[in-house]
């Protein structure tokens, strides 16, 4: 039995060796170095090795910092509460409303495939929608309702919130359509029997069951949007910045210690965000 | 069956307007790209031509379009086939607990939702420090499996979870080895997802931006270049290209969930070998 039981263990580790090798070397080994590197100190020419505390000092000390920290999170809070309302709902649809396996499969597909595409595509695609001459501002034009084109539309917060939910919709949506599809029929069959109305059967069954799937989708939807540096620049037209943004201007500059301390610090709030909501999930057990 | 309710058909309107909201955009670039040569970024349409299309063939000036495309095309599929054989290897290995697979596991959860500019700036940071040159089929590769690897061990997690043990007991107490059981039981039941796994593996590095930005080298994949031209390209080529890319995916989404469908239907028609005898 002992022997057995080495072996298991023996066999399990080779298995996952190529996935531990490549997790260790692109993942582990990387993040070390930034840690280091973010004490190290920037010359004219070059980075040197160093143990210095300036590039933290620097960052804590500048006003900036906080701004675009505060930028991250309203990107993030914003972004959330449109794609739980929107994948909540459409999964809700998929899930309940759709009555052949068939065409379940086939809508979730339809879901998924634009996510399968480039993203850097889907975001400029929505510059003829909202620009001063897009099709949004000659259709309200058209109807009356404004007068002349509206400017924020483009290149603004509304416009970067717009891409977030337009590409990150579907990481709620999926979670969530998983663990609706696992709800036994017979609990709402049974409380539609009891006299329960739609509303408290969604309130009271539905949407306590499918808590781990909206956390999950949360995670996914949170992580993203902290550590995007790409949506921001093309859908602000380089006007806000996020914690992303900031590393990059920083790399662009060549000041790597400094975007490797910015960077150590996104990563530490990313991971402080995911263990509070890792408290209200056990992820192994949802998949 | 019981009559629909009005809450269906206010779902359904919702619905068709999250497909809209979805594939409107893409939608319309596609058509602004085959403007006439006189065309700018929004509509009204200016004519109706390929010119930006060719325009993309023949310009050299914005960049090297072709260079990429391979090149992305060769990594998707590097990328590809390592993240099948690792995630099935991986997603086998996790069904038994064996010491550390819980901080593996960390580590899989860990490198999907770490922000994607710090695999790129710290793998660029380490391959210069090492000496070593950024290329995107060493750097580049191992930076996109951070990405690919973990969506693939999800897919294998959420298929192993649902799968069927005692096909496999039987097939131990028929008198398989257990690499046996793996080529001849598990393999061919979990297929389908494989296929799955594949098109996630092949996409997902195809259209990777993040985490080659700073990990690619000298020579850049597709995404980088269109990622260079949204800030100094302003006239409908951009979007010639975008509609080239994304009808690209669209095949290749397309070829797969063919070969998806035509694999469950050979399985119903030839998958029972009853009558049929064994050995």
């Amino acid at each position: 039995m002992q022997k057995s039981k080495g072996n298991n263990a023996l066999t399990g580790w080779l298995m996952v060796s190529p996935l531990a090798l490549v997790l260790f070397i692109f993942l582990v080994l990387p993040i070390v170095m930034i840690a280091v590197v973010s004490f190290w100190q920037t010359t004219a020419f070059s980075i040197v090795p160093a143990f210095q505390l300036e590039n933290y000092e620097f960052l804590f000390g500048s006003p900036v910092t906080y701004t675009v920290f505060i930028n991250t999170f309203k990107y993030a809070i914003l972004t959330w509460i449109f794609t739980v309302l929107i994948g909540f709902t459409v999964a809700y649809y998929l899930a309940f409303h759709i009555r052949s396996l068939t065409w379940q499969v086939v809508l979730f597909l339809l879901c998924t495939i634009p996510f399968l595409t480039s993203n850097i595509i889907r975001m400029i695609s929505w510059i003829p929608f909202l620009g001063r001459n897009g099709i949004a501002n000659s259709t309200l034009i058209s109807w009356g309702l404004i007068d002349e084109p509206v400017e924020w539309l483009l290149f603004s917060d509304f416009s970067v919130v717009l891409a977030f939910v337009h590409i990150y919709t579907l990481f709620m949506v999926v979670p969530i359509f998983n663990t609706m599809m696992r709800i036994d029929k017979g609990i709402i069959e049974a409380a539609r029997d009891g006299g329960a109305s739609g509303s408290q059967i969604l309130s009271n069954i539905i949407i306590p069951l499918t808590k781990p799937g909206i956390m999950i989708g949360t995670i996914f939807v949170v992580t993203l949007v902290m550590g995007d540096f790409f949506t921001v620049r093309i859908m602000s037209g380089s006007q806000s910045a996020n914690v992303g943004r900031l590393i990059s201007n920083d790399i662009s500059l060549l000041q790597y210690p400094s975007a490797s301390a910015t960077a150590i610090i996104l990563l530490l709030t990313v991971l402080i965000v995911i263990a509070v909501l890792l408290r209200f999930v056990d992820i192994r057990k949802e998949l | 069956m019981e009559p629909r309710s009005n809450s269906f058909y206010v779902l359904t309107a919702f619905f068709s307007l999250f497909l809209l909201f979805l594939y409107g955009p893409t939608l319309t670039i596609g058509i602004l790209s085959f403007q006439g040569p006189g065309g700018g970024l929004t509509f009204p349409m200016r004519g109706v031509s390929m010119y930006w299309f060719y325009n993309l063939f023949e310009q050299q000036a914005v960049g090297d379009i072709w260079g990429s495309f391979r090149r992305s095309l060769t990594l998707g599929l590097m990328v590809m086939i390592t993240t099948i054989i690792v995630s099935v290897m991986g997603g086998l290995a996790f069904r038994k607990k064996f010491p550390g697979s819980t901080f593996l596991f960390y580590l899989i959860v860990t490198a999907l939702v770490i922000p994607s500019i710090l695999i790129s700036l710290g793998v660029g940071l380490l391959f210069n420090q090492a000496g070593l040159n950024v290329h995107w089929s060493t750097s580049g590769y191992g930076s996109q499996l951070t990405w690919t690897l973990p969506f693939g061990l999800l897919i294998m997690f959420a298929v192993f979870n649902r799968f069927d043990k005692s096909f496999e007991e039987a097939a131990r107490d028929l008198g398989a080895t257990s690499w046996q059981t793996i080529r001849h039981v598990v393999l061919p039941i979990i297929a389908p997802s494989l296929i799955g796994v594949a098109l996630f593996g092949f996409t997902l590095s195809y259209d990777e931006f993040a985490r080659t930005l700073l990990t690619s080298g000298s020579r850049n994949t597709l995404p980088l270049e269109i990622y260079g031209m949204t800030t100094n390209v302003t006239s409908p080529v951009l979007y010639a290209l975008g509609t080239l890319t994304t009808a690209f995916s669209l095949i290749i989404i397309v070829i797969f969930i063919a070969i998806v469908l035509l694999a469950t239907r050979h399985r119903a028609s030839k998958g029972s070998d009853v009558g049929n005898g064994l050995l």
